[in-house]
């Protein structure tokens, strides 16, 4: 499995050389409920790093996408105007959200899987 | 039951209705105006009889609940009785038929109504002036905002910042929003009231305003007003009040005498207009000395009797819609006020504070209640002691309307898990508030022993639970161009 | 006291309950500096004289008959079936609450789908929403709209809008960082051209050329629509606007002193998701039976909060529930032959003002349905001999617009009878 990291505003990552994939985590899909659109970028768009780049929303919120990384975005998921209960179903895999390609270093705050549990454990108190 | 759409049932030869020919002679003929200017077809409205028309719209009514038949508990929107003597008034031909443009001697009484409904209003709230123009609550609170910045701007100041309690209803932030201001959120202390420390540490020279309602949304009074007054007043900034808790101390205290500089007031919630299934309503706004002169224009002046519209105001923040109000609503709103005077307003808010307390202790075992002690007019519980059983506020909501209530307020304030807020009003009876009660009691017990039962409630209404989130697929797909059926509106299969 | 529920049995009852020996105890947390201890106002009066009362107000005053009244400028005297009133007046559509638990709204959902269709099929647009407060604040949204979706920050303003509608559209463009500009040269700064047709002098504008002058920059054409008026004419949607917005006051509601009345407002099919305000949907329970529910709600500023395109909250329901039973009543035909009798009455109305010595047609060459401007000798003067006969005459403009000296906008519609346009003419005429 790829090394998935996490940040608290619920977004993961997974690194594949300088190919970052971006997503929301199972957490939060379940918090945001059955997801019924995407506001996202263009590829070609620069992102810095806590940057708001889209909206995800179900019939009851909507929350604002933030970027973990600082980079240019290489593909948007286009599967996702069609199909946006992909986030539901599989966060980590086909609903995956953006590939973005890493400018700089990855910040040295990102949590790992026991980290991250901890975020998710305290905000479901 | 189910009634099909007014364009489901339409007939091509459905008999059209008669109006007069226009019995002149003149040269000009609508169908010599240049083609591109006509309509190429016909608009695709309904074609129907009137007793189709009649029975259509009788039995789309016998599918709503409304304050007429059932209790609504609804937090903040005050859902008292709405006099039927107030309609009576606003449909007085001598109201009902006055054009806006007429001249001002013509429209004394209106002019003269507008006047005494803003100083009833000054004297409930404690302001120097009221603006009756903005048409809702919304409304009213952008026309404050707007107020405030143009006054500090007049003293040379730009200050981007208006802070806004956790606990505060989405306008709030969004108003503040439109009138350009950068939204900063303020955290409520454990007691549910905002806590001192954290506006403290938000208040700066930059902050405009602070939004507040008092009492807040969990029912609370702001027990700290006046040092938070201190304080906001101290940074230079303004306080506002958000109106939507004001039947809680009508008669007893005044949010003018807080503090408060812009006090902004729901005609539809406080004063009994009735609500319409959406609107109209109507948001006065009160202020004090300082922002008397950025009041929007016109405002109605008194010279000995005599009633003008005042037009020549330099410093107005301008007009916030056309005309001089929902001055339909302003008639209700001024009737109940007559009618009950500040005795009866007094009564009102003492019995509203009474009822919600009676109330909360018939529940306060059987649902979580996040703040103990007294509450005001209204009282927030939550269902989170049914989390176990899987069971929700949404739930609960769901549950009451099968049983012929209107559901609370739910999920709102946000500070609260499986909120539900309840405002029971003056107007219900001790033995409504005692079957809203057993209501309760019955619905937790079905929650303990039968919980999937809840989640399909409710059964005993014209729809049950609709599915919402594949309509929002649909329009989806509907918005990307991959289907040709709106969702939105009906259309004619092609 | 009227209207309140408790006896003092009830409320020794309660507190009892409540555990507590007086209200003061439940007031406990309100700082005595605080307290009042009464209201600055007069004690509360029975039904009887509280009506007196209302009704000596509204005596006051002076109520022109429709038949007499030839003055328009944004709110007009229309033929207003029964049927509305009987409708509107049904407590259980004037006193429910806002759709927000869709099961026990059905009544209220569905009458506003079938306005949002309505108002679809008579601008020619693709989805419009449950209605908003007047056309001034409209406009001003619709112009919030084209804002955000162009990222620009001009809004020009072609020919004669409404000069309150500017007005207001000024007051809220402040906060939104729009520019308001009167003119018809759009530019790469253009978010939007907005017109007004017919237009506040009554006029029509070449609504095509205007609509094809804002997309040539790329900016959005905002048309401003009398509601009667498309009955007959070219709605939005065949010239190719992308946002029509207008009043509906003249769908069957009074005048009633300027309020409340309705906004509408709808929108290509590109533009939905920025649309402010309440929508309903279409939607299905378990059972497959259909329902009506209040849709895309993520928009709104109850979920958006300070990210909402807009704060509106309300939308004047009852009044849009007025305008769905008037066009439903009229139908197709009915509003037709509204703008045929009022157009045929208003050009014999022309015909005859201008006949009279130093009254002409302000813009005689262009256009007009059923309001119309023309110069008179002496306007304050017309309207004194007017009022005399109890006829409430033509707007006086030049309170807006210099550049229009002496000029009356005259209204004429079906409630007009030609004997009313006789006594207009001979009034003015002695």
């Amino acid at each position: 499995m790829a090394d998935r990291r996490y940040t608290k505003s619920h977004e993961w990552i997974v690194v594949d050389g300088k190919t970052v994939t971006v997503g929301i985590t199972d957490f939060a899909q379940s918090q945001l409920g059955d997801v019924v659109f995407l506001e996202l970028p263009s590829p070609g768009r620069k992102l810095a790093e806590r940057e708001a780049f889209g909206v995800v929303e179900s019939v009851k919120a909507a929350s604002d996408l933030y970027s973990p990384i600082a980079g240019k975005i290489s593909a948007v998921n286009d599967r996702l105007s069609a199909n946006p209960e992909l986030v539901n179903s599989d966060p980590y895999g086909d609903g995956w959200i953006l590939k973005v390609e890493l400018a700089g270093e990855l910040p040295s705050d990102l949590l790992d899987e026991a980290g991250y549990r901890k975020v998710t454990e305290a905000a479901s108190h | 039951m189910s009634e099909p759409l007014s364009f489901e049932s339409s007939r091509p030869n459905a008999p059209a209705p008669r109006l007069p020919a226009s019995g002149v002679e003149g040269k000009a003929r609508l169908d010599a105006l240049p083609r591109e200017m006509l309509r190429s077809r016909a608009p695709g409205l309904p074609r129907l009889s009137e007793p189709e028309i009649m029975r259509h719209y009788s039995r789309l009514a016998s599918m709503n609940y409304s304050i007429s038949e059932q209790f609504y508990p609804l937090g903040s929107c005050t859902m008292k009785y709405n006099p039927v003597a107030n309609e009576a008034a606003a449909a007085l031909p001598g109201f009902a038929g006055l054009h806006p443009y007429q001249p001002e001697e013509t429209v004394q009484g209106a002019l003269e109504l507008m006047w005494r409904l803003e100083q009833a209003l000054c004297a409930i709230v404690g302001v120097e002036r009221v603006t009756l123009q903005p048409a809702a609550g919304a409304h009213g609170e952008w026309t404050a905002l707007r107020m405030i910045k143009a006054y500090q701007h007049s003293k040379g100041e730009h200050r981007g910042e208006v802070l806004v309690p956790d606990s505060a209803h989405g306008t709030n932030p969004a108003s503040a929003a439109l009138s350009g201001f950068t939204v900063v959120e303020v955290s409520s202390g454990e007691d549910g009231r905002i806590s001192l420390a954290d506006l403290k540490s938000k208040l700066s020279s930059n902050t405009a305003a602070l939004m507040l309602t008092n009492p807040n949304t969990l029912g609370l009074f702001e027990r700290q007003i006046l040092d938070i007054a201190e304080l906001v007043h101290g940074a230079g900034a303004m306080l506002y009040y958000d109106g939507a808790n004001l039947n809680a101390f009508m008669g007893i205290c005044r949010p003018g005498d807080m503090g408060f500089d812009a006090v902004h007031m729901n005609l539809h919630k406080t004063f009994t207009t009735p609500h319409g299934g959406g609107g109209p309503g109507a948001g006065p706004v009160g202020v004090k000395a300082e922002l008397v002169p950025f009041l929007p224009t016109p405002t109605v002046e008194n010279s000995d009797g005599h009633y003008t519209l005042n037009h020549k105001r330099p410093q107005s923040i301008g007009r916030v819609r056309s005309f001089y109000g929902n001055f339909g609503m302003l008639v209700r709103a001024y009737t109940y006020i007559v009618a009950m005077g500040g005795d009866g307003l007094t009564q009102a808010s003492r019995d509203a504070v009474l009822s919600a307390n009676y109330l909360r202790v018939q529940v306060q075992d059987d649902l979580d209640m996040p703040h103990d002690g007294p509450c005001m007019h209204e009282f927030v519980a939550s269902a989170q002691n049914l989390s176990h059983e899987g069971v929700k506020a949404l739930d609960i909501a769901k549950a009451l309307l099968d049983r012929d209530f209107y559901a609370p307020t739910i999920y709102f304030p946000l500070v609260v898990p499986e909120a539900l807020m309840v405002e029971p009003t003056e107007t219900e009876s001790k033995a409504t508030l005692d079957a809203f009660a057993k209501a309760i009691k019955e619905i937790v017990a079905e929650a303990r022993t039968n919980p999937q039962k809840l989640h399909q409630e409710p059964r005993n209404l014209p729809v049950g639970r609709l599915d919402d989130v594949a309509a929002a697929r649909k329009i989806n797909t509907y918005l990307q161009g991959l289907s040709e059926d709106p969702i939105l509106r009906w259309k004619a299969p092609s | 006291m009227p209207y309140l529920v408790h006896s003092p049995e009830d409320r020794a009852a309660m507190l009892a309950a409540i555990g507590v020996r007086s209200m003061d105890d439940l007031l406990v947390d309100i700082p005595t500096s605080l307290r009042i201890p009464k209201l600055d106002l007069s004690d509360g009066l029975s039904e009887f004289e509280t009506m007196a009362h209302v009704t000596a107000l509204a005596a006051r005053n002076r109520l022109y008959p429709d038949r007499l009244t030839f003055r328009g400028g944004g709110v007009y005297r229309r033929f207003v079936p029964a049927a509305v009133a009987a409708v509107t007046s049904k407590p259980e559509f004037y006193t429910a609450y806002t759709p927000y638990q869709p099961e026990a709204s059905q009544g209220t959902l569905q009458a506003i789908y079938e306005f949002q269709t309505l108002i679809a099929e008579l601008t020619g647009l693709d989805v419009a929403n449950a209605s908003l407060y007047d056309g001034a604040t409209a406009v001003a949204e619709a112009a919030m709209m084209a804002r955000t979706h162009t990222d620009r920050t001009e809004v020009l303003v072609a020919g004669y809008l409404h000069p309150e509608y500017l007005e207001v559209l000024r007051a809220f463009g402040e906060g939104r960082g729009i520019k308001v500009r009167r003119g018809s040269d759009p530019g790469p700064k253009t978010a939007a051209v907005i017109f007004q047709q017919p237009d506040f002098l009554g006029l029509l504008v070449d609504a095509k050329a205007l609509t094809e002058a804002a997309h040539g920059v790329g900016a959005l054409a905002i048309a401003c629509v009398d509601p009667i008026s498309l009955a007959v004419l070219a709605p939005p949607g065949e010239y190719g606007a992308d946002i029509a917005v207008g009043e509906g006051q003249q769908l069957g509601m009074h005048p009633s002193f300027g309020g409340p009345h309705v906004g509408f407002m709808a929108c290509r099919r590109e533009l939905v998701r920025r649309l402010p305000g309440r929508l309903v949907g279409s939607a299905h329970d378990a059972e497959g039976r259909r329902g009506f529910v209040l849709a895309l709600a993520a928009r709104e500023q109850h979920i958006r909060r300070e990210k909402a395109s807009s704060n509106i909250c309300t939308n004047h329901s009852l009044c849009a529930l007025a305008a769905s039973v008037y066009m439903t009543y009229m139908g197709p035909d009915g509003m037709r032959q509204v703008a045929e009798v009022s157009f045929e009455r208003a050009h014999v109305l022309a015909e005859r003002l201008s006949a009279l010595p130093g009254w002409e047609l302000a813009f005689p060459e262009r256009q007009f349905l059923s309001e119309f401007p023309i110069r008179v000798p002496n306007a304050p003067a017309v309207l004194r001999k007017l009022a005399r006969k109890g006829i409430l005459g033509g707007l006086n403009v030049q309170r807006w617009f210099r550049e229009l000296k002496g000029v009356l906008t005259f209204t004429c519609t079906e409630v007009n009878d030609p004997m009313s346009i006789d006594e207009l003419v001979q009034a003015v005429s002695a």
